[in-house]
């Protein structure tokens, strides 16, 4: 029987939770790197043995941390993450012009097919690249030097890019998103990008037809639908089915459409789920429940998963990094909470239950089918 | 021989415990010289105690001496006599700040 193995990054080191393909009974095992947050901790999909972690502190920096063996052993490697040629300027929340500068990797996305080969987006905003495992990392200059970058503006959270999908179908598309700038396209790996964020609408901006400044939260892809994206805005959920050209509003009957994550199901690409948060004031599930919420429909009707999740006095939330989703059969979801809950549905949503409750904020949630 | 104290973290880190001791080879022992040296040795310290770029210490990295706060100092300062003799450590330690 298949095995699972769900990464969970937290404020205050990286956890694995390991299971059989039930997915009913877990062992725990960590922390790692005890102290550190680990905004991310993800596998490789060529070599699930392959993980690799983005380690920082607001003491001690930024490191990135690879495994060999699952996460029984880590050791450091590169951390020389370098604006490369002129590092110019963005615009700081006050408007006036401010340097890039590096301050931490939010996310790690490895290739599809080379272990060695993985993607990190960094706040400031930028996208590296290493083809050695992660021991030397090169910035791809053409997304922070395009030519909106100076007006782009930080987020609450600061301007990090923290999505980055590598197209299954177009191997040289990228797509990444940045807040508060939007999303962008690469057609050509890279080499130039192309904002993507007609037809958002951001209460936050003067212009509505702004082709940057949209608080792209988190994009989603279904494998089989490389041209369908799914994206939960600062408000709204959206939806494209151009790659990217154009957006509308899925948000339907949701009792809020602000939020964090966003996932699509492993087997229907048109079932989609996210987590209402009350609002960008108030960071906790309306009313206090936590539901999930999940449309079969790809967006526009919505229905609340309950069963196992707590119905009142619930004030977490969920952050864009912290949902995924298994490849068995029934799909499994996982999400991870800042009252350092992670919980899990081995049956696409139905029914929930907590792996653990009591791990530290929760920032990030992986998982990976094992053979 | 300098006697240099990590923090918790950084010697979990470098996989050591208790004070690194460093022979320094220069003409006179600097905080820059001692701190290149013990990135020389311990590669995986690289920018947890300078940023990587600018080479400054990091905003909430201290370094202490003989009761004093060296923090400040110009990096090519000489160290105290007493650190150079390996008599009193010099001490990097992570500022006091809450999480």
């Amino acid at each position: 029987m298949s095995g699972v193995r769900v990464l969970v990054g937290t404020r205050k080191g990286a956890f694995t939770l390991t299971s059989d393909g039930r997915r009913d009974d877990w062992t725990v095992d960590g922390p790692h790197f005890g102290g550190w947050e680990i905004y991310h901790l993800t596998g490789s999909p060529a070599d699930p043995d392959r993980l690799y972690a983005s380690q920082s502190s607001g003491w001690f920096g930024q490191l990135i941390q690879r495994s060999d063996d699952g996460g029984k052993s880590w050791n450091p490697v590169g951390n020389d993450f370098a604006y490369a040629g002129d590092v110019g300027e963005h615009l700081w929340y006050d408007g006036t012009p401010r340097p890039w500068e590096f301050k931490r990797i939010w996310h790690l996305e490895p290739s599809r097919d080379d272990p060695d080969t993985v993607y990190a987006g960094a706040e400031d905003a930028a996208l590296y690249v290493s083809t050695d495992g992660g021991q030397k990392w090169t910035e791809r200059t053409a997304l922070r030097t395009h030519p909106t970058g100076g007006a782009w503006q930080p987020g609450a959270g600061g301007m990090c890019l923290h999505t980055i999908i590598l197209d299954p179908a177009h191997r040289d598309r990228i797509y990444v998103a940045i807040s508060a700038a939007g999303a962008f396209r690469s057609d050509d790996a890279g080499a130039s990008w192309l904002p993507i964020n007609k037809g958002l609408r951001s209460g936050e901006i003067p212009d509505q037809d702004s082709e940057v400044g949209h608080c792209v939260h988190h994009i989603t892809q279904h494998p089989s639908r490389p041209d369908t994206l799914f994206m939960q805005k600062h408000w709204d959920v959206m939806r494209s089915d151009d790659a990217g050209a154009t957006w509308r509003e899925v948000s339907g009957n949701l009792p809020s459409d602000f939020g964090f994550p966003i996932a699509v199901h492993a087997h229907e690409p048109e079932t989609v789920y996210v987590v209402p948060i009350k609002s960008d004031s108030e960071h906790y599930p309306p009313e206090g429940k936590l539901r999930v919420y999940r449309s079969r429909t790809g967006g526009e009707e919505w229905e609340p998963l309950t069963a196992g999740l707590p119905q009142s006095h619930c004030y977490v939330n969920v952050l864009r990094d912290a949902m995924a989703v298994d490849t068995l059969d029934p799909c499994g979801i996982y999400f991870g909470t800042s009252g350092g809950q992670v919980y899990r549905s081995a049956d696409g949503g139905d029914t929930w239950a907590p792996i653990v409750r009591d791990l530290p904020a929760v920032l990030s949630v992986e998982v990976q089918v094992l053979p | 021989m300098i006697r240099v104290v990590l923090p918790a973290h950084l010697k979990n880190l470098a996989q050591v415990t208790g004070e690194v001791r460093l022979d320094v080879i220069g003409p006179v022992a600097t905080q820059r010289l001692v701190l290149d040296t013990l990135e020389a040795r311990y590669p995986m310290l690289l920018g947890t105690i300078r940023d990587r770029q600018s080479g400054r210490r990091r905003a909430f990295v201290r370094f202490y001496a003989c009761e004093e706060d060296l923090s400040n100092d110009p990096p090519d300062t000489p160290l105290p006599d007493e650190v150079v003799g390996g008599r009193e450590p010099f001490i990097i330690l992570g500022a006091m700040a809450g999480g």
